[in-house]
């Protein structure tokens, strides 16, 4: 196993968000996260990726602890992350949010001129032209995220993708992409989603959760027929 | 020819130290604190000279670690526990604070409120004491704070063209995500911080000795502080010669005001910075040279449009 969750819990004050949540990720997976709004996901990978530590549990990444590290010693032990909500550094150039993050984000000490050629790599990879970051809507933004996360050359990828705001069609993209990242660079993703239907096509295995706590995990087909996973999610539009 | 040249020094001096100043408030870390410092570096040497009688030069030594210290004691708790925007500006206005009371309360040693003068190394005949610091001629002066200004120049222009800069700017955005992509935040805060109050501290210290005398309210404390932070907004922050506009435009006003009021109201020209300050804030945020190359590239791009029409 790449990644190691185990008995993973975050309490915020008498609020439990994260409750004993425990699962792995192979090596060269897409593992697909979902769960309702407010399930826990954001939160798991805010501990995760260094982001939060955690109250309880333990997180192994290629079989060393790194629960409660600061985030930027796991960005540099190779675990990259978007936000749901894009946070792009609008002062900046959009070759210079990326190149920022394969300067200070890979291990390797890239030299400035090497770490804005990547930059350009990355923009690429997600379709991105240099343009000011104002200008990108929401789909754009979205792709920032992605090709700042890939600068620093993760060997796991944890892509907070709540696809809320895109269209249909921007959605399937999305989801070739990740797909397309993982087949061409043989990264590992951990994919965070609400909606189920676009994610089921590319991910393969599923883990849900619903009020913090893992209510189901396995291949999408036997996941999205799982009971508790339908009462989750009855009444939603989350198979659309 | 005195004064003009005494004016001189004083615009690169203060241009100096503004520079050293904009170096953390151009990248969105507005410290209210830097009069601590430079109030370290002044009082530092004079006191050293003065009831040691070590030189000013191996003072400046002791008077940059401590700064250093206190740059670190200050800056580490902050930038750990992401104290930023105004709780830092509260944070560092209570430092400056501090240092202004210590000095006063200490005047035994210090002189206290009074201020106090560095022992007079130039007897009958010498204009130069070397190890004294001390320089009789205003053209070593003015070589003197004119070399501090170009290092602190190309210190400023070395900040600008780093990836360091970038990463500073991303964190003043987006702090965690700026951590997310591996960037050590405290570190780089601390690292700029550290630079740019040791910088402040020799402004200090050249300050003392140049003035042959130090004052708790004139190196230290909330008014020069704030002054400080007028003196580079007003200028402009953004560009590399902004400070030094800025401290043209607070001397120029400084000493208009006294030729003008005499000592008649003496807090007057912090009163009219305070309010120069929000005025600048609203409607010139970029500062007098800010604004004024921004005019002349907008111009430019239009003659330059029409040229092609």
């Amino acid at each position: 196993m790449l990644l190691e969750v185990s008995q993973l819990t975050k309490t915020f004050g008498g609020f439990t968000a994260v409750n004993r949540v425990s699962f792995g990720v192979a090596e060269g997976e897409i593992l697909g996260l979902i769960g309702p709004n407010g399930s826990g996901k954001s939160t798991t990978f805010g501990l995760i990726a260094g982001a939060l530590a955690p109250t309880a549990g333990s997180i192994r990444f290629r079989a060393e602890e790194i629960g409660g590290l600061p985030a930027y010693r796991v960005a540099h032990r190779g675990i990259a992350r978007t936000y749901q909500i894009p946070r792009p550094f609008r002062k900046l150039s959009l070759l210079e949010n990326v190149a920022l993050a394969a300067y200070y984000g890979s291990n390797e000490h890239l030299s400035r001129e090497k770490a804005f050629a990547l930059a350009e790599d990355c923009l690429k990879l997600v379709n991105l032209h240099e343009s000011a970051v104002d200008r990108l809507g929401a789909a754009g933004l979205k792709k920032l995220e992605l090709a700042r996360a890939l600068a620093t050359q993760p060997k796991l990828l944890l892509a907070d993708e709540s696809l809320g705001g895109l269209d249909h069609a921007e959605m399937e993209q999305a989801a070739d992409m990740l797909a397309d990242i993982r087949a061409k660079r043989g990264i590992t993703i951990v994919w965070v989603e609400h909606i189920m239907g676009v994610l089921m096509r590319v991910v393969d295995r599923c883990v849900v959760l619903d009020h913090g706590e893992v209510i189901a995990q396995g291949a999408p087909a036997a996941v999205s027929q799982d009971p508790k996973v339908v009462e989750v999610y009855l009444g939603t539009d989350a198979f659309a | 020819m005195n004064y003009p040249l005494h004016l001189a020094i004083l615009v690169l001096l203060w241009g100096y130290i503004y520079t050293s100043w904009s170096l953390m408030g151009r990248l969105g870390m507005v410290s209210f604190g830097h009069g601590a410092f430079m109030g370290i570096g002044a009082y530092a040497v004079v006191m050293l000279w003065n009831h040691f009688g070590l030189s000013p030069w191996i003072g400046a030594l002791v008077a940059l670690a401590a700064t250093a210290v206190v740059a670190v004691l200050i800056g580490y708790p902050c930038f750990r526990f992401r104290i930023v925007g105004h709780y830092f500006a509260l944070v560092t206005l209570a430092l400056s604070e501090v240092v202004r009371l210590l000095i006063t309360a200490l005047r035994d040693q210090t002189g206290g409120s009074l201020g106090a003068t560095p022992k007079g190394a130039l007897t009958e005949g010498t204009t130069v004491a070397i190890g004294a610091m001390q320089f009789e001629s205003k053209l070593v002066w003015l070589g003197i704070v004119a070399a501090a200004w170009l290092a602190g120049l190309w210190v400023w222009r070395a900040v600008d063209r780093s990836m360091g800069r970038l990463a500073l700017q991303a964190i003043s955005e987006e702090e965690e995500a700026a951590a997310s992509i591996g960037i050590h935040v405290t570190k780089a805060k601390l690292r700029i911080t550290i630079v740019s109050a040791l910088m402040t501290c020799v402004g200090g210290i050249l300050y003392a000795q140049y003035q042959l005398y130090v004052n708790p309210d004139t190196v230290s404390g909330i008014a020069i502080s704030l002054q400080m932070v007028f003196g580079v907004i007003a200028g402009g922050m953004f560009v590399m010669l902004g400070p030094t506009v800025g401290a043209a435009f607070t001397l120029l006003l400084a000493e208009g005001l006294r030729l003008a009021f005499g000592n008649r109201y003496p807090a007057l020209d912090i009163t009219i910075y305070g309010a120069m300050l929000v005025l600048f804030i609203i409607h010139m945020p970029n500062g007098i040279l800010g604004a004024a190359l921004e005019r002349f590239r907008r111009r430019r791009e239009r003659s330059l449009l029409k040229a092609a029409a």
